[in-house]
């Protein structure tokens, strides 16, 4: 009942809205785009380099005749792919730590907070960029380890923060002078009732990702070829922008409109899911 | 001559709700109009919308005249000069009231700019004058103090300064003293008298406590569903009530006094201002209701001598002159089987013998060190025997929280002794201490809060069954849920879709679900309209006499233990201060605190309230870091004051413990010149004989 | 209040000497510099790069612990080590300290001054258009990561230039080393114009969203309406007590809104070709330059909490709650 009234304020809202058609346009268009266009993303096309967008190559070619339509719509996918799993897992690592650091307090409270503390010391692109020499070869699932490993910092203060306020709740401490465990009562009172927070911050999770990962290819520092990642074909395209726009314009546009509809969606369910904010 | 003037005021919000629907009254110079009704009834918003507070998506409707200027409509730059200079306004709770980040004196300075053409220096001066006016302690030195520095009671007054600041002839009081204490209330209130004393202003005060307006107003309007449903002189309302719901909300407010038998509860909840039935608002809920109520809706119309009343069958009430009690059906509580047996030979349920609680003060964010240590609970000794209540009475911060805690909690003390059903809790495993919680629950003060939002009703019940290995659960929660006046239909939904009365049966069929012997009662009602309150509170007492429970109650309000309790133990300070049966207690309270609080209750009575005594209690509680020596009320108690030197030495010396009264069998209290009087019905007449 | 802040300035000691050594440790086991001395034409001989190695403090041979212990050693007593040819680090950082700091002071105060006010003055306008046309373009800004940003800024910059014929705005390189005087000066700023715009549109946009919400959450709170109660105008009242107080939760924003510009200036110097912190990282990281790597690991460390220092400093100067007395 609770979601269906959610659900209908996320309706109502009209950033979601706009937001939530985008990203199923944008999604569609990574996945079956690649159906409706002519050629593979791996193929290469000896007869046209550089050549501008036009009826055969839609969004023109690379300077080795790749298609870019269809490597761009190869690379949205994979952009996509990494900003989920990333969500996925510093979400659910941030709820985890700040929930058992909040309930239990003490030194578990202690050596998490000061191991966050320590993370948050360094931004996460320095030391993801200095690992990535190691990296090079090893699968992108790493990078996506990676990503996650430094992303759940601030999300575990605040749900570590709103633990403390939780654990002083009425039902919270009723579920304990039932006689029920406390780790039960972490994982069935706490955390979904954390939930709202968890989902909107999930949800900018994923295109914090996508940035990211767009950020450290954009030096070398993230998905290595021959994969491909809107990142890694922003910082191609960047280097001739002037000469060759559509190499650099599509998926940049690209992950504009995908983080923009990810941010959207993310806003309106702060506001479905919290009816006192103003947001 | 009016001051202000309502006409037809009406407050419609976004998505059809209509929380204010025709609301009319005059205030004239010097009176005291009380403005009564249940939460939701649209009390709040009449007054922002005379202030013209409301939120700009509300839409207003009818007139509003101050000295015969409309203020409906009035442009802004005129209406600034209205506000806080012609009228002004208290707000319940006063914390939020104030900016955090500006000092008091500031703020009331500011108010005092914004009206009249003085310079920051004199400003500041007036600003000191007024707080001492309303009776804070050094004023010069307060005036600097942020508002988080301040207490409730502080606060408030602070509030009240604010608003006399410019001289006003209307202040508008919306709840001023219902975040307070009693005996801090009866201090603002004396100072709002002070106040119209002062300035000559009419007041509206607005207030659910019929006790509270009974001293004070000189006519009563009370709202239902957006709308008046009765007015008139303030006598005429208490005593001759023409209405029915009137006369349920009178009949259904426990007494301190002791007057009734059983409380009255008032059916159903009020309408949701979205969804209001076609006739009488109240039809749903009026056990005189008949189809012509249905009709439409009964307007408000004159019935002599300066009365309004809302209802068809207002006449009938007159001519017949129904009581409450002849409207509503008296329910009937069976009585117990436990009480006819002596107490001596009763099984003890709970005994706690010298618990003591200390918090450490921690301060600093990073590197914390220990600064003090605060005694929240500070060697209390009481027992309960089965089948008995035992109420446990005081001021917020007095330590009755954390007593409830340290029992629940099933842990060693830090000192003292936990013994439940003769289990000591120190001396517990951890298979012992499950076993005992089935014996032991606890019922929460804020039915919203108890109950997780994210759980059906059904699953809530059953938590406690399940993490003990009961068999048959859902058969025993259907069973539950109508032991609780619920149907099982109900074990679906979720708390959301129930109202706090209802809720709070789903917090107690909880708590009942393990069949325990002794229950603890964390104000179980206080977070209740007073017409839902009095369904909860019998309900407990149906409960504990049909199934042999015993009950820890924990509570602040004194009329409500009365009607619940059968022994009373009074703290302070993490003490205990007075302890004993009801009636020894009530009737004859020995310690001075007791007597205080006692006598700072307000009764529903107007002609009781307008020739009682009052025992004013100075300043506000002391903090429990850092007690009084010998004697912990000494520094606000009245009898202290009154002491001869050599006599007064012992109070600051010696810690008073608590001692038997020589006259009764079950009273004792903790003060070295303990003496029995009477103090709920005292008047000055009497003093006078 | 003196006390607390000396202790928590020596719990920030700790912390930078953890961060510090951990990105050390890191780069010390994840880099290679021995690559760039194998693979020379001619050839050369293992003991000659071991050597080398070793006057660097790069070999990989000896165990990294050991070649930790060095380096801090040498930071301890303000040597940071040598660059993987050779070269000072502390010379190298002292070029290119002060590029970095200015371009991040002048991000971080422009960022939070312009956030904070265009946030205060959405929010003051609620649903009309100015509110939602300064909605949909900080939530458009926050969807462009700063590499692109400056990447279009660039791009932008080119063609005008190109249009106009002559050079109005520089787009590359931090100043003109064949001015002087006044004339240098004025080529500074021009040069100054697109890194700024560049590091800060994110930021601003960012408290904007912050400082609007935060306001709107206490536009409806009690004290707001005891303010208007007063007889204060409802633009007085916003300005005077809601602004105020909810500049706090913005200030608190502050130490992590810093952390991503960190990461944002690294992008911009590398762009607009700056010679900063934030491009030597890259290039050392490229180069397999351990001892710079953890040279402007140390920086930026220092920089982070430095920040959350001044924030808390900060929200303790806003907010009396927090004061310790
Ligand atoms: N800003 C608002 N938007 C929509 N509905 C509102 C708003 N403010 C109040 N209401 C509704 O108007 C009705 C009357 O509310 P009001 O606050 O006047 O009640 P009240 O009598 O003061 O209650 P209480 O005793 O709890 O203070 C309620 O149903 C409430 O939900
Ligand atoms: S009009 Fe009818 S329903 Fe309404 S109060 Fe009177 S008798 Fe009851
Ligand atoms: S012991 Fe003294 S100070 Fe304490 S209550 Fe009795 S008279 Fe008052
Ligand atoms: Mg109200």
């Amino acid at each position: 009942m609770r979601s269906k009234v959610v659900l209908g304020r996320l309706l109502h809202n009209r950033q979601a809205r706009y937001g939530g058609i985008a990203l199923i346009l944008l999604i569609a268009l990574a996945y079956i785009g690649p159906y409706l266009g002519a050629y593979d993303w791996t193929d290469k096309d000896f007869l046209a380099f550089l050549s501008p967008p036009d009826a055969d190559h839609w969004w023109g070619t690379t300077s080795i005749g790749q298609d870019m339509y269809a490597v761009t719509l190869r690379g949205m996918q994979k952009s996509i792919v990494i900003g989920l799993l990333v969500a996925l897992f510093a979400t659910g690592l941030a709820a985890l730590v700040g929930a058992f650091a909040g309930y239990f307090g003490g030194w578990v409270d202690k050596v998490l907070m000061w191991g966050v503390d320590l993370l948050l010391v360094l931004p996460s692109f320095l030391i993801i960029a200095i690992i990535s020499p190691r990296l090079r070869g090893a699968s992108w699932l790493w990078f996506v380890v990676l990503l996650a490993a430094f992303a759940w910092m601030i999300t575990s203060r605040v749900v570590r923060s709103m633990t403390l306020s939780l654990r002083e709740r009425e039902y919270v401490q009723a579920a304990l002078y039932m006689g029920i465990p406390r780790w039960k009562i972490i994982l069935r009172h706490i955390v979904p009732n954390l939930s709202s927070l968890l989902i909107i911050d999930a949800t900018l999770n994923v295109s914090g990702a996508v940035i990211g990962e767009a950020a450290l290819s954009f030096f070398g520092f993230g998905i290595q070829p021959p994969d491909v990642s809107l990142g890694t074909l922003i910082a191609e395209g960047a280097r001739n922008a002037t000469g060759y726009p559509w190499l650099f314009a599509f998926p940049a546009g690209l992950l504009v409109l995908l983080v923009l509809a990810i941010n959207l969606i993310g806003d309106g369910l702060r506001d479905a899911l919290d009816p006192g904010s103003n947001s | 001559m009016s001051i202000l003037e309502v006409r037809d005021l009406t407050v419609t919000f976004p998505g059809g709700i209509q929380a204010v629907r025709g609301v009319s009254y005059d205030v004239a110079q010097g009176e005291v109009l009380g403005i009564v009704g249940e939460s939701g009834s649209g009390k709040s918003v009449t007054s922002l919308a005379i202030m013209g507070l409301l939120p700009q998506n509300a839409v207003v409707s009818g007139s509003v005249k101050l000295h015969g200027q409309e203020l409906l409509g009035m442009e802004e730059g005129e209406l600034t000069r209205v506000r806080g200079k012609a009228i002004s306004m208290i707000f319940q709770d006063p914390l939020s009231a104030f900016t955090p980040v500006y000092t008091i004196g500031e703020q009331i300075a500011e108010a005092v700019r914004v009206h009249q053409k003085v310079g920051k220096d004199k400003a500041a001066r007036r600003a000191v004058e007024l707080l001492d006016l309303v009776g804070i302690p050094h004023p010069d030195v307060r005036a600097k103090a942020f508002p988080h520095e301040f207490s409730g009671g502080m606060r408030q007054r602070a509030m009240i300064a604010m608003a006399i600041a410019n001289d006003p002839d209307l202040l508008i009081c919306d709840e001023p003293t219902t975040a307070l204490d009693v005996t801090i209330q009866a201090q603002v209130l004396e100072v709002l008298k002070t106040a119209q004393a002062e300035t000559g202003a009419g007041i509206v005060m607005i207030t659910h406590d019929l006790g509270v307006i009974a001293g004070m107003a000189d006519r009563v309007l009370v709202m239902y569903a957006g709308r008046p449903v009765e007015q008139g002189v303030v006598d005429d309302i208490y005593y001759r009530p023409r209405m029915p719901y009137t006369m349920g909300l009178l009949a259904s407010i426990p007494r301190v006094d002791g007057e009734q038998d059983t409380l009255v509860p008032i059916e159903g909840n009020p309408p949701s201002p979205a969804a209001l039935p076609p006739g009488c608002p109240f039809a749903p809920r009026c056990p005189m209701h008949i189809d012509a109520c249905d009709d439409e809706e009964p307007p408000l119309t004159q019935i002599g001598g300066g009365r309004y009343v809302a209802c068809i069958r207002s006449r009938e009430i007159e001519h017949k002159g129904m009581t409450g009690a002849d409207v509503f059906p008296v329910p009937v509580i069976p009585p117990s089987d436990v009480a006819r047996v002596p107490r001596e030979e009763r099984e003890t349920v709970l005994e706690l013998d010298n618990l003591v609680r200390h918090y450490p003060l921690m301060k600093g964010a990073v590197f914390k060190r220990r600064v003090g240590t605060v005694h929240a609970v500070d060697g209390i000794t009481f027992d309960i025997a089965e089948g008995e209540t035992l109420a446990l009475v005081g001021e917020s911060g007095c330590g009755k929280t954390t007593t409830l805690q340290q029992i629940m909690q099933l842990t060693p003390p830090q000192s003292g002794r936990v013994v439940v059903l003769g289990k000591d809790s120190s001396r517990l495993d951890k298979a012992a201490r499950k076993a005992l919680r089935g014996d032991l629950q606890i019922v929460f003060q804020d039915p919203m809060a108890a109950l997780d939002p994210r759980m059906p009703v059904g699953d809530i019940i059953a938590e406690p069954l399940r993490a003990h290995g009961r068999k048959n659960v859902s058969q025993r929660v259907a069973e539950l849920l109508t032991l609780v006046g619920l149907a099982p239909e109900h074990a679906e939904r979720y708390p959301q879709q129930f109202s706090g009365g209802q809720r709070q049966r789903i917090g107690i069929a909880r708590a009942l679900a393990l069949e325990p012997k002794l229950i603890v009662l964390d104000e179980p009602v206080s977070a209740l309209d007073v017409s839902i309150q009095a369904g909860v509170i019998n309900l407990l007492e149906e409960l504990k006499n049909r199934l042999g429970l015993s009950y820890l109650f924990v509570a602040h309000d004194l009329a409500v233990v009365r009607h619940l309790a059968d022994r009373v133990a009074v703290m302070y300070l993490g003490r205990i201060a007075e302890i004993g049966a009801v009636e020894n207690v009530y009737d004859r309270p020995a310690h001075p605190y007791t007597q205080a609080l006692l006598s700072a209750i307000p009764l529903p009575d107007p002609e009781m309230e307008r020739s009682r005594k009052r025992i004013l209690l100075e300043g506000d509680l002391p903090s429990p870091a850092d007690p009084p020596s010998g004697c912990r009320f000494r520094t606000r108690c009245p009898k202290f004051a009154r002491l001869s030197e050599a006599d007064k030495r012992r109070c600051v010396d010696e810690e008073p413990s608590v001692a038997r009264l020589a006259r009764a069998k079950d009273h004792g209290a903790a003060c070295h010149y303990a003496e029995e009087i009477e103090v709920i019905t005292a008047s000055e007449h009497q003093e006078e004989q | 209040m003196g006390k607390f802040l000396l202790r928590r300035l020596a719990t920030n000691v700790i912390l930078i000497a953890l961060a510090a050594s951990l990105a050390y440790m890191l780069a010390a086991t994840t880099m290679n510099p021995r690559g760039a001395y194998e693979g020379r034409q001619p050839p050369v001989a293992e003991e000659v790069i071991d050597a080398t190695l070793d006057a660097y403090n790069l070999n990989d041979k000896t165990p990294v612990f050991e070649r930790y212990l060095t380096w801090a050693g040498g930071v301890v007593t303000g040597d940071f080590g040598k660059t993987w040819n050779g070269g000072s680090v502390n010379e190298e950082m002292g070029r290119r300290i002060m590029v970095s700091l200015r371009l991040l002071l002048i991000g971080t105060l422009l960022g939070f001054a312009l956030g904070v006010a265009v946030g205060a003055y959405s929010a003051v306008r609620q649903y009309r258009f100015s509110d939602r046309a300064i909605g949909v373009s900080s939530f458009v800004v926050m969807a462009v990561p700063v590499f692109l940003l400056a990447t279009l800024l660039a791009i932008a910059t080119y063609n005008l230039n190109r249009g106009l014929g002559f050079t109005l705005i520089e787009y590359t390189g931090e100043y003109n080393p064949r001015l002087s005087g006044w004339d240098q000066f004025l080529n500074r700023l021009n040069h100054l114009i697109l890194p700024t715009i560049s590091l800060t549109l994110g930021s601003i946009a960012f408290y904007s969203r912050i400082q609007r919400n935060m306001m709107l959450d206490v536009l409806n709170q009690d004290f707001v309406r005891t303010a208007m109660a007063k007889g204060l105008r409802r633009r007085t009242a916003l300005f005077k007590h809601a602004l105020r107080t909810a500049l706090i939760p913005s200030a608190t924003y502050f130490a992590f809104a810093f952390g991503t510009m960190l990461t944002g200036a690294i992008f911009t110097e590398k762009i607009f070709s700056w010679h900063g912190m934030g491009a030597w990282l890259v290039d050392a990281i490229n180069q397999n330059d351990v001892n710079s790597v953890a040279a402007v690991s140390l920086f930026t460390a220092v920089c982070v909490l430095f920040a959350a220092f001044l924030s808390d400093l900060l929200v303790a100067s806003l907010d009396p709650r927090v004061r310790v007395s």
